[in-house]
């Protein structure tokens, strides 16, 4: 994989003293680099190699390499495509929507107004959290049919009690993913929206032109960047979500919430398909990929649209 | 222009009323943490209570709780001085001895970080199981150092690039070796830094789910796999779950509340400052 951002060096300085320590100087990162192969490089390797063996834990004697047979088996279950319908479903509403209220709440949070500090803290809670508890609070405290805190509002209300992971799984788990992310979005737009320059925001004020307008022209383009790296950060991140699926819903009803990670997770240590869950990790590093270049070529795309506008 | 001022009490009230919104639930769970279990699950649920701190007392208390505590101290701990220990001087490196090399190796380090997860367990669980390493703190702490490398690098390396030239230089002239040049100008001037950085590596830690709960069972599993048992509890303990759920946060919230500024850069890998 690689990446968009390109890295700025200062121009290699000559050691005051020549030869002396070179080598040790630039050998420096040789034990984290030599880690990291080992740690993510060599396992990568591997589950390549798995994926294409027909070996299950239980039954390790029937081992056996059967080239692509993983692959083309996956293909044409029928529920791996729904999981990968509901990786996708998952993956855009959360970073649509934490787009959209992070985008609200940096705006109100780029005010001066008491308190301002302790409602950004508050604010920034919920991504602090353990993913594991921020899904038993909302599974057992908020979302609970019996006595819950939404089932109780909704009774007050005179509405009959509604069971939240039963009846809209998906909407529920995205309801506790929204909660815990849009807290990252708001933190870096924030950090944008703090960047700006004030001088122009003044002299387009007093250009005469409304909020409106200088939301569109002048903060908007400004913050393309910090959206830019937010937007990327997280669909990576939530791509690979967990946690929240395991504990609120493990998965169902059925696999109606079942994403490529809680699949993989169930192939691999619940059936102990070692080599078609490598398969199917194989798909989601492909899946992961496709995502940043589709971004980049987004992003070129807007970048240019943006110069002729 | 009165008008304005109006709009902007408004607008602080929306803001008020969304962040009490958004940190309800967790409010609620601290409260929870302080009721009866008859308060907790009683129906309407109550915001005025009779406080106790039994459920503290037993959570904290209850073997469960602190043999899983301790296991996510000395995951958290020991990763992050490792990645410290690894990340620092490749960091340091990087921003001052580049080579043709680097930049590949800076963007290859990102990309690690946005492999999935699921793209790399099974090997490892083999290995591990394969070596005797299931359900062993080593495990984890191998993996969260991998986790956490590739930001301490990052962002290790823009608190270095921060420092100004003519520092390091001055320095250097005295005819420091690499290792008192490392240990006595480099680290104490970015060591604002250095904290941030380690706070985050804990947070990441401290919080993983993902490979805790697929390469520990019982003896090496951290809290946040321990927490995910109660999944299934249908709130009949719920108020000592609360104590156990708050004490197992109240650490990384705390850290958290303190590294806000440097959160953001951690987490886009100091491409946002």
């Amino acid at each position: 994989m690689t990446t968009t951002y390109s890295v700025t060096a200062p121009v290699p300085k000559k050691p005051s003293r020549p030869f002396e320590n070179l080598f040790s100087r630039q050998s420096l990162p040789l034990p984290a680099i030599i880690f990291m192969i080992v740690v993510t490089q060599i396992p990568l390797i591997l589950t390549l190699r798995y994926s294409l063996e027909r070996w299950n834990l239980l039954r390790p004697e029937r081992r056996a390499f059967i080239w692509f047979n993983n692959y083309v088996n996956i293909l044409q279950d029928q529920d791996f495509w729904t999981i990968i319908l509901n990786t996708l479903v998952l993956t855009l509403s959360v970073v649509v929507i934490t787009l959209i209220l992070g985008m609200l709440l940096a705006l109100l949070l780029n005010r001066e107004f008491p308190g301002r500090n302790i409602v950004r803290t508050m604010l920034i809670t919920p991504f602090l959290i353990m993913p594991t508890v921020s899904a038993v609070l909302w599974k057992n405290v908020l979302f609970n049919p019996a006595f819950g805190l939404l089932a109780a509002i909704y009774a007050m209300l005179g509405l009959p009690r509604p069971d939240f992971l039963a009846d809209a799984p998906m909407a529920s788990v995205i309801t506790v993913i929204v909660w815990q992310w849009t807290p990252f979005m708001m933190l870096i737009l924030l950090a944008g929206l703090q960047s700006l320059d004030a001088e122009q925001m003044e002299a387009s004020q007093i250009d005469g032109a409304g909020r409106a307008t200088q939301f569109r022209y002048i903060v908007l383009p400004h913050l393309q960047r910090y959206i830019e790296i937010a937007v990327l950060m997280e669909t990576l991140f939530i791509l690979s979500v967990f946690g929240e699926i395991f504990v609120t819903t493990t998965g169902g009803p059925g696999i109606q919430t079942t994403n490529l990670s809680f699949g993989i997770y169930q192939e691999a240590f619940s059936r102990w398909n070692i080599g078609s869950a490598s398969a199917m990790g194989i798909y989601a590093i492909i899946l992961a990929n496709i995502v940043v270049l589709l971004f980049v070529r987004v992003l070129r795309r807007g970048r240019h649209e943006g110069v002729t506008a | 222009m009165k008008s304005n001022r109006w709009m902007g009490f408004g607008l602080t009230a929306l803001t008020y009323l969304i962040a009490i919104l958004v940190f309800f639930p967790i409010l609620w769970m601290v409260l929870t943490s302080f009721k009866t279990e008859g308060d907790a699950f009683a129906f309407p649920p109550q915001l005025f209570f009779s406080p106790t701190l039994a459920n503290w007392q037993i959570a904290l208390l209850d073997s469960n709780f602190t043999s899983h505590l301790v296991n996510t101290l000395i995951v958290t701990l020991i990763s992050t001085l490792v990645a410290l220990g690894l990340g620092i001087p490749a960091a340091y490196a990087l921003a001052y001895y580049p080579t043709r090399r680097s930049d590949f190796t800076l963007s290859w380090l990102i990309s690690t970080r946005m492999l999935p997860p699921v793209g790399i367990i099974l090997p490892l669980f083999v290995i591990f199981r394969d070596l005797g390493l299931r359900d062993t703190h080593l495990s984890l702490i191998i993996i969260y150092t991998a986790m956490n490398l590739p930001l301490v690098i990052w962002m290790m390396r823009s608190f270095f690039l921060d420092v100004p030239q003519e520092i390091m230089e001055a320095g250097r002239i005295d005819g420091t070796g690499l290792w008192q040049e490392f240990r006595h100008i480099a680290v104490p001037l970015v060591r604002p830094g250095l904290f941030a950085t380690a706070l985050l590596c804990m947070i990441f830690a401290w919080n993983e789910f993902f490979f805790a709960f697929s390469l520990t069972v019982t003896d090496a599993a951290p809290l946040s796999v321990y927490i995910s048992s109660f999944k299934t509890a249908e709130g009949l303990f719920w108020a000592k779950m609360s104590a156990g759920a708050t004490a197992a946060v109240l650490p990384v919230v705390i850290a958290g509340w303190f590294a806000q500024k440097q959160l953001v850069q951690g987490l886009t890998m100091g491409a946002v400052k």
